[in-house]
């Protein structure tokens, strides 16, 4: 997660400043803040806006529909090498020996690097555990090892096949229970702990570690104890959830342009200042040799951050050749690379008997393979209120790739058990789900939420649990999310407006998809009264004012005030500029509706263009970097989401038939981009609850379905009618008041909600994802469990 | 493919039955457009293993290249022609992210070997606009923003094309059928849906202008 404004200090307050605040439907109010003297005014609702929460076609949707945008994997440099990472075709073990000479000797090839330090691992706290050597340890199957660059990808290819590497094997185990086991080979032979991505992931540090498990992590709030012992009720339950991978369509990679005066990176990345950091680091180079380029990218979803193996070894190969060296890992490498972690979660909910919770006990082991991180407890944590809650969150090791963030780290795992907990609570306590959370539930805008899921679905007509007599049985169920308010303070912007009246925007922030250009767009738009596709959106570049690393749903509410900022105080100084040719003073000059206007007498009023003539220089621009919250308050924020499905008892399949979800992301800057967010999270979500699973082979130790025919993804045809509402919520923190939704949206709920429909149609809970046909037919009796 | 003959039996229409992709259909239709091509290189003469040079016909424009035979379709076009709109995302068949036509029909660039395919009409995404004047599922496309990282989108609006192109009037399970193979990990699949079908209706209220204009000029 990035760090939280608190790091910073607020700028000096120096005005009060009224703010709308609240949700439209309950009435808007109004909140008073102390703001900086930099800051612009107060914005108003959307409703009063021309831009902001008015849908807005994407900034870069025709280049991107015509295929023009350049990807990392599209970029090609005259000279350009192609390069093919060598990974470890064994699961565990050192190697003895690696003989490159044979590639080395392949024509077309111009480098080859042995990597002498993996990256995104976790690292033994005491390295002299293990005897030192040249090589790293070998700790899982697909573990890189080497990179060679080549004349075409082709040779690359075959030069990989070259590569000779001689391995002494260790004893392995890949399976998260085998691994818990007291005579389980090691992982490690000793402690160790991962660092987590500028995404997030990553767990807790120095906490005991036995064999491979590595924790607890405690969280400890009340008394649980007591807590169980005043309640009238518990519901316990066991949950299972699958490893997913990330699956990004454009893989992870580099195109590196090592030059003695600057290193070019072209990074398929969410952070472009992440991976800036890491090659400083790595290679010990001052920043402003280093420029990283990620003008349109192929998906991230938390996995990709930072230099990573790939970019060491590309830049290692560059250096080496003298040459610019592109290294995109392959599919298998993908799926590979990085993961969500799977868990085994032990939940115990104590509540009075009108529903109110008394205790909540949560343990938890999840395998982040050589990585830490899968710990779940954030739902138990945080969506209701409890006076007792105790969350113990273990890691345990297996030779696996490692786990990383991806979307909402942790919580659809701890949502999927902990949200069909508080549905089984509801059914023991005889209360409607929805109505059960109105009594636990203090978030406004869920509340919100779950009245327009009230409204506008057919829950009022839902049915007890397994009602239906046939075997097709439907049902319907809902969950919710929560996520929070993450600020990242490296994010500024620079606008500048030339003298013929165009305006532009510079920052180094990254557009994943998430449409962080025409969210910019929109925000430059509204405040010159212009339309957002004239203005001209250039980010994506460390040459530009640094930006916020894409991860945790950062960046809207990040990224969003420096660029209102900037924007704002760009017309400020125009203004100052201009006045004295206009023959008034600048505080008598408002920008509206695309024209300048005198205060005091709107009759005299000139174009842009008109007022930018009279610039003294050809160019004035402003520079502003996102000024902490206005206010301390911890702000979390979630959604909604319901599910209708229909369960076949015979063939275990489960169709999703509808989905409808409410959700809040503060201010909506472009709903229309902001509902293709959610409908990702809630495609993505069904695709996690349904189908994604990586299999291992618990005999040979690596993945078995690293490709994307067997790593089964959601597909067109199992796609639901799909319906989304936004909530607007002010909350008056920022001059936009922006949140992102690439958490919420979706992904956390999707499972827990399926689980309850699932239920609601069967009478059957589903502890275990994906509901594949052959998990369903054994929750259903009809079948023996299978192991995957 | 949702509207190929039904009343003969094939491998092809066999396949399809048997509930798989229409990217696995295109495979097939690929494989077969191989063989026939195999005149245009001088039938029985082997080549390479090194870099033979073929002229290719692209978005109507004749390219000479050398390329090695075991090159795909899409790593000519991306690597040896700088045309990188088509994407390479799997690269064995399984996504469709690397559509192209090969004379008007849907085909996995990956799965097809360039050299197969020297005297067929080629057409990528590239060539679909006409300089920036999208085609209309582009537009489309831009303005469902049916879209978001947009690595799947240039397959994907091949697909919805060639859909539209032979069945003037799909329904929305033939868009789906149309995109079946073609993966999209930003879940962007109901605004292809919506962008597809309001191509289809765009089209029919325009054919039913020209008929009412015609009618009245009679
Ligand atoms: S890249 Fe050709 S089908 Fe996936
Ligand atoms: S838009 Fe990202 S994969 Fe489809």
């Amino acid at each position: 997660m990035a760090p939280q404004s608190d790091a910073t200090k607020p700028a000096a307050p120096n005005r009060t400043e009224t703010f709308v605040w609240g949700i439209p439907q309950n009435g808007l109010q109004s909140k008073e803040r102390q703001v900086g003297r930099d800051e612009p005014p107060p914005l108003p609702a959307n409703s009063e806006l021309t831009y902001i929460g008015k849908p807005t076609e994407r900034y870069d949707g025709p280049a991107k529909a015509m295929g023009k945008g350049k990807y990392t994997a599209d970029i090609n440099l005259p000279g350009m090498l192609y390069a093919r990472m060598i990974d470890a075709t064994i699961p565990h073990g050192r190697i003895v020996s690696i003989d490159t000479s044979e590639a080395e000797k392949l024509p077309g090839v111009r480098a080859v690097h042995v990597i002498e330090h993996v990256y995104g691992v976790a690292e033994l706290r005491d390295p002299k555990m293990e005897a030192p050597s040249r090589y790293p340890v070998i700790r899982y199957y697909g573990q890189p090892i080497a990179g060679v660059a080549a004349i075409s990808q082709q040779i690359a290819n075959d030069a990989a096949q070259l590569v000779k590497v001689k391995y002494d094997t260790l004893a392995f185990v890949v399976d998260r229970s085998d691994a818990r086991a007291e005579d389980a080979p090691m992982v490690f032979p000793g402690p160790a702990d991962a660092a987590g991505s500028a995404g997030g992931g990553g767990g807790p540090k120095g906490v005991p570690q036995t064999g491979n498990v590595h924790g607890p992590q405690q969280k400890k709030n009340g008394d649980v104890e007591k807590g169980f012992a005043e309640a009238d009720v518990i519901v316990e339950g066991e949950y299972f959830t699958q490893v997913q991978t990330h699956s990004a369509l454009e893989t992870h990679g580099f195109v590196v342009d090592w030059k003695p005066d600057e290193v070019t990176v072209y990074a398929s990345t969410q952070g472009t200042s992440s991976v800036r950091n890491e090659f400083a680091d790595v290679f010990k180079l001052p920043k402003n040799k280093i420029r990283v380029i990620t003008e349109y990218m192929g998906g991230g979803f938390g996995a990709k951050f930072g230099a990573g193996n790939e970019g060491v070894v590309a830049a290692n190969l560059s250096r080496k050749a003298n040459a610019p060296v592109k290294l995109m890992l392959d599919r298998r490498q993908e799926h590979i690379v990085c993961n969500r972690p799977d868990s085994h979660q032990k939940l115990k909910v104590g509540a009075k008997r009108d529903g109110t919770l008394t205790a909540i006990a949560l343990t938890s082991y999840g395998t982040a393979g050589v990585g830490t991180g899968a710990g779940t407890a954030g739902p138990a944590n945080n969506m209701y209120k409890c006076p007792n809650i105790l969350t113990e969150e273990y890691d345990v090791f297996v030779n696996a790739g490692p786990g990383a963030a991806f979307r909402a780290p942790g919580h659809p795992q701890g949502c999927f058990a902990f949200e069909q907990t508080i549905d089984d609570l509801a059914a023991k306590l005889n209360i409607d789900p929805l109505t059960l959370r109105e009594t636990i539930d203090e978030n406004p805008a869920r509340k919100v939420e779950r009245q327009i899921i009230l409204e506008r679905t057919n829950w009022r007509n839902r049915k007890p649990a397994g009602s239906d007599s046939g075997p097709v049985k439907r049902g319907m169920g809902i969950a919710q999310s929560v996520w929070y308010r993450f600020v990242n303070m490296n994010s500024s912007c620079e606008v500048r407006v030339s003298r013929d009246g165009s305006v532009e925007l510079l920052s180094a922030v990254q557009d994943l998809g998430t449409g962080t250009k025409t969210m910019l767009a929109v925000i430059v738009a509204e405040e010159f009264g212009i339309p957002p596709a004239s203005v001209g959106i250039r980010i994506g570049d460390t040459r530009f004012p640094i930006g916020p690393d894409s991860g945790g749903s950062v960046t809207a509410g990040s990224i969003t005030p420096a660029a209102r900022n900037a924007s704002y105080q760009v017309k400020q100084k125009l203004f100052a500029a201009v006045a004295p040719q206009l023959g008034t003073t600048a505080d008598n000059l408002v920008l509206k509706g695309g024209r300048v206007a005198f205060k005091n007498d709107p009759s005299k009023s000139y174009t842009l263009k008109q007022v930018t003539a009279k610039m003294p220089t050809d160019e004035i621009s402003a520079q502003a970097t996102r000024v902490a919250e206005y206010s301390k308050e911890r702000i979390t924020y979630g959604g909604v989401d319901y599910v209708e499905l229909a369960v076949d008892t015979e063939t275990g399949r489960v169709h999703i038939e509808k989905v409808f979800g409410a959700h809040d992301c503060g201010r909506p800057i472009n709903p229309l981009g902001v509902i293709s967010q959610i409908n990702g999270g809630i495609l993505q979500g069904i695709s996690y609850a349904l189908f994604e699973q990586r299999i291992m082979d618990r005999n040979a130790g690596y993945m078995l379905n690293a490709n994307l025919e067997n790593y089964k993804i959601l597909g067109a045809r199992e796609v639901p009618e799909i319906e989304v509402v936004l909530v607007e919520n002010y909350i008056a923190q920022s001059s936009t008041d922006a949140a992102g939704i690439g958490e919420s949206a979706g992904i956390i709920t999707l499972a827990a909600a399926i689980g309850n429909a699932f239920y609601n149609a069967t009478g059957v809970r589903m502890r275990k994802i994906p509901m594949t046909p052959a998990n369903v037919l054994s929750a259903l009796g009809k079948v023996q469990e299978v192991q995957a | 493919m949702a509207d190929s003959p039904k009343t003969t039996f094939s491998r092809r229409g066999f396949l399809k039955g048997a509930g798989v992709t229409a990217a696995t259909t295109v495979i097939e239709s690929a494989n077969a457009l191989a063989r026939e091509t195999k005149d245009a290189l001088h039938s029985d003469r082997a080549v390479g293993p090194g870099s033979v040079p073929v002229k290719l016909h692209i978005n109507g424009h004749e390219y000479s290249v050398a390329i090695e035979p075991r090159y795909t379709l899409a790593e000519t076009l991306r690597d040896n022609l700088g045309l990188t709109g088509t994407k390479v995302v799997c690269d064995r068949g399984s996504c469709s992210a690397c559509t192209v036509w090969i004379d008007k029909t849907p085909a996995l660039a990956c799965m097809t070997l360039a050299i197969d395919v020297v005297g067929r009409q080629i057409t990528t995404i590239e060539g679909l606009s006409h300089g920036d004047t999208m085609h209309q599922v582009q537009a489309a496309f831009v303005k469902h923003d049916a879209m978001q990282c947009g690595f799947c989108t240039p397959g994907m609006v091949m697909s919805c094309a060639a859909l539209l192109d032979r069945n003037p009037n799909p329904k929305l399970a033939d868009v789906k059928h149309a995109v079946s193979g073609n993966l999209c990990r930003c879940g962007t699949y109901p605004k292809v849906f919506a962008a597809t079908l309001d191509v289809a209706q765009q089209r029919r209220q325009t054919a039913g202008l020209v008929a009412l204009v015609t009618e009245r000029e009679a």
